[in-house]
């Protein structure tokens, strides 16, 4: 009981905080940080659940939320009918050769005793095989960016609605994060750690350069939303109608009919911006309640209990009969196809596609904070981890602000030291979170919300 | 002749910045090798230490040239190392003091300390923007070129020049000196044994009267005098940017497993093995085969392996390939 006040608790001040934020600086930005702390809270839950749930290190964050965005594009982006024309059967074909690599690979392992003679036999089809692709997908390549290289230069994708792209994001991440854990999770933790680390920077570069497929550096902008635009609401009847109800004692008090429209279309405007975020806003907290639900559901099932015996201790798990390498294989899958929903959340809520923002610092480094400062191997913890750590982020200038001016409150104005201080306030963002991170692991290990231990 | 030039070319283009390059990395995958095998951890600061280092050497070097004092045709800030060296131990040492020693007490697990060096990777990359900046910075002076490229061409009459910056041979220099001192200071010295005995068997090496104190104490001395030396070298070759450096933990790590975690000399090697490779697979040799072949079969193609995009995706590509099939590095470390 005490443990449901706390996460009640914390819950209520966290919302707090975010009232206050509209309150004193603005409703649109409360809003715009009410989002990306529920994106947060998405990733921090797929990482939890690698975490927590299983005790595996996953620094690959990066790599599934990108991959997430990848496919927001792949999905929602009208095909680019020109580019298929020039270089779309070549792609295709393509596709085809890197599966028969990979299936004469498997084949060959499969079939052969490990031997010299194999070893290089699979290198010799390997080289082959990229040799072929590669004279056959450069001269496509080409072609395809030479399509109207301002707007489009790449295929495109599908032209679906965007929403689709969350599960199709989830996918990608889970495919992804099959082929990682394939190779990876055999090893020691920290080994883990860095090898992950090290494959997400090999998909952003990926991502990155590769111009057929995701415009690289020159982003992908103007993705459909799946909720209006404030410029369809401003012109709706309904919504002025509704904004006007809202308003209607700050307008009544305005007796000028000019005045009173003029004041309304402002309001109107700055209505439909919120109204936008709302919107968003509403559609990730269903997200957040489905993946809550369906996590809890699943920590407290029998399937639950054995992520966490094998967690605590793999070695029994082992001799009790379970497979620990097949159960770590499931649940880095799930977790990281978790985080590729967030991926594709974050850039349907952009409406744009950056590849050169992914960097490890914000998207794996971060999450990670998040993690262990919400508590790991409790949901409820993730998750306000997740508020927590994005709102300090965001309101960290501000508080860096106000301690500076107060701690050199006996100095100048022109003084160079204060100066120097005002203009490096975006890096005090850095200092709160390494030195929270390190406070947290020092004095309270196991998060705010700690993981809840069931005595049977 | 023709296969002189295409000698000079691959000197020119590939051979003399690997080396460089590699030496840089090398530096650093030694002193995260030494950390994982006697602290037991992997320490994501690197990057970030060796920028902090870069960062007082640089300040340094501005304080020496606003005095009027430099190094004649060498740069000033070789002249500032030494004194970045002991802020940057005092750093180390203090946050041993004030965060790792905690846990090393407790006894807790590697992954407890990696994380715990985030929290410290935070706050060094927060420290060093908030002093220095996050801007390029370049505090190179003094001669620029031991051999330009004419002057190579006159020399010998070739057609390709050979261009050796004098960074490069400074680095080359000062990584040779350091390494050499390093390891016979591990080898041949008492203490340099003791730490070697501390990271095979910790239990057997307390058992034989090893101070652990002091093994992790000249643990962290030296891996703020590699980190300091390499960053600066890093800095004065290419240029000091807090980003890129902490981007340099990566190849720096991939360095250190590639040869081999926890085993020092692996990790030295490790640091070549990754910049030539990057450097091997991005090069585009369509020059070197239009040396080298008769005329009638020259390239039309550049001949380039992977584009420059990939540097970074190539050592770590190797590091997965080495993982895949030999997890213990090329040069046998630790079984992980």
């Amino acid at each position: 009981m005490r443990q449901n006040l706390d996460v009640i608790s914390a819950y209520v001040i966290m919302l707090g905080l975010i009232i206050l934020v509209g309150v004193f600086q603005s409703w649109n930005l409360a809003l715009s940080i009410l989002c990306f702390c529920l994106i947060s809270a998405v990733m921090t839950m797929g990482a939890n659940i690698q975490w927590g749930y299983a005790g595996l290190i996953n620094f690959g964050i990066m790599g599934y939320t990108a991959l997430g965005g990848l496919a927001a594009v792949l999905v929602s982006v009208p095909p680019v009918k020109e580019a298929w024309q020039v270089g779309g059967l070549n792609m295709i074909l393509c596709i085809f050769i890197i599966g028969l690599i990979v299936f004469t690979v498997r084949f060959i392992l499969k079939k052969f005793e490990k031997s010299k003679k194999r070893n290089y036999t699979i290198a010799a089809i390997i080289i082959v095989g990229l040799i072929f692709l590669r004279l056959i997908s450069a001269p496509a390549i080409e072609s395809i960016e030479a399509v109207s290289p301002a707007t489009t230069g790449f295929l495109g994708g599908m032209g679906l609605p965007i929403l689709f792209s969350w599960i199709v994001g989830a996918f990608f991440a889970g495919a992804l994060a099959y082929v990682i854990g394939k190779i990876a999770l055999g090893l020691r933790a920290d080994y883990l750690a860095i090898a992950t680390l090290l494959i997400s920077e090999i998909v952003i570069a990926v991502i990155k350069h590769e111009d057929w497929l995701t415009r690289g550096v020159k982003n992908v902008i103007g993705l459909k939303r799946p909720v209006p635009y404030e410029i369809d609401l401003q012109a709706k009847e309904w919504f002025i109608s509704l904004i006007e109800k809202f308003h209607q004692g700050t307008l009544s008090l305005i007796t000028d009919a000019l005045e009173k429209e003029q004041m309304l279309k402002q309001l109107v405007i700055e209505g439909s911006t919120v109204f936008v975020k709302l919107c968003f806003a509403g559609l990730f907290i269903v997200v957040v309640i489905i993946l809550l639900i369906i996590t809890q559901k699943a920590l407290y099932s029998p399937w639950g209990r054995m992520m966490r015996a094998i967690r605590d201790n793999e070695e029994a798990a082992n001799a009790m009969g379970k497979n620990v390498v097949k159960q770590h294989l499931l649940i880095f899958v799930l977790g990281s196809a978790i985080v590729g929903i967030a991926g594709a959340m974050m850039v349907t809520y952009d409406g744009l596609l950056t590849p050169g923002s992914y960097r490890p610092m914000r998207y794996t480094f971060l999450i990670w904070v998040m993690v262990i400062v919400g508590g790991s191997g409790n949901n409820f913890g993730a998750i306000l981890g997740g508020f927590a750590v994005w709102f300090l982020w965001i309101e960290a200038a501000p508080i860096a602000l106000f301690l500076i001016n107060l701690f050199t409150s006996g100095l100048e104005e022109t003084n160079a030291f204060k100066i120097h201080l005002i203009n490096s306030i975006p890096y005090f963002r850095y200092l709160m979170m390494g030195v929270g991170l390190l406070l947290i692991m020092r004095y309270r290990p196991k998060g705010l919300l700690p993981e809840k231990i069931r005595h049977a | 002749m023709d296969f002189l030039n295409a000698i000079v070319l691959l000197l020119n283009y590939i051979f003399v910045p690997a080396l460089s390059y590699g030496s840089q990395l090398a530096l650093g995958a030694i002193f995260v090798s030494l950390i994982y095998g006697i602290l037991r951890f992997a320490y994501f600061t690197a990057g970030d230490l060796m920028s902090f280092g870069t960062m007082f050497a640089i300040l340094f070097t501005w304080y020496f040239q606003s005095a009027g004092i430099n190094f004649g045709i060498l740069p000033t800030a070789l002249l500032a190392i030494p004194f970045a060296i002991i802020i940057t131990i005092s750093f180390t040492l203090v946050t041993d003091k004030l965060v790792f020693s905690y846990y090393r007490m407790k006894k807790s697990p590697p992954v407890m300390l990696a994380m715990v060096s985030i929290g410290t990777m935070f706050v060094t990359q927060a420290i060093v923007r908030i002093i220095i900046g996050p801007f390029d910075r370049r505090f190179f002076d003094g001669e620029r070129f031991i051999l330009k490229a004419n002057e190579f061409k006159e020399m010998t009459g070739l057609n390709e020049g050979l261009t050796i910056k004098s960074t490069q041979a400074i680095t080359l220099v000062v990584t040779i000196i350091v390494v050499s001192v390093l390891f016979w200071f591990l080898n041949k010295t008492k203490t340099g044994k003791s730490m070697r005995a501390y990271s095979d068997n910790e239990d057997l090496a307390l058992l034989s009267g090893i101070d652990p104190k002091k093994v992790v104490m000249i643990t962290w001395i030296i891996a703020a005098v590699l980190a300091t030396i390499g960053g600066t070298l890093y800095g004065l070759d290419k240029s000091f940017k807090p980003f890129t450096y902490f981007n340099n933990m990566l190849p720096i790590f991939a360095a250190a497993i590639v040869g081999g975690i926890g085993n020092p000399f692996g990790a030295f090697l490790g640091g070549y093995v990754i910049a030539f490779s990057e450097i091997l697979v991005t090069y585009a040799y369509r020059k070197f085969f239009v040396y080298i072949l008769p005329e009638s079969m020259e390239p039309n193609s550049l001949i380039q392996l992977l584009s420059t995009d990939y540097k970074f995706a190539v050592s770590f590509s190797i590091l997965v390939v080495v993982l895949l099939f030999r997890p213990s590095g090329i040069f046998k470390g630790k079984v992980l």
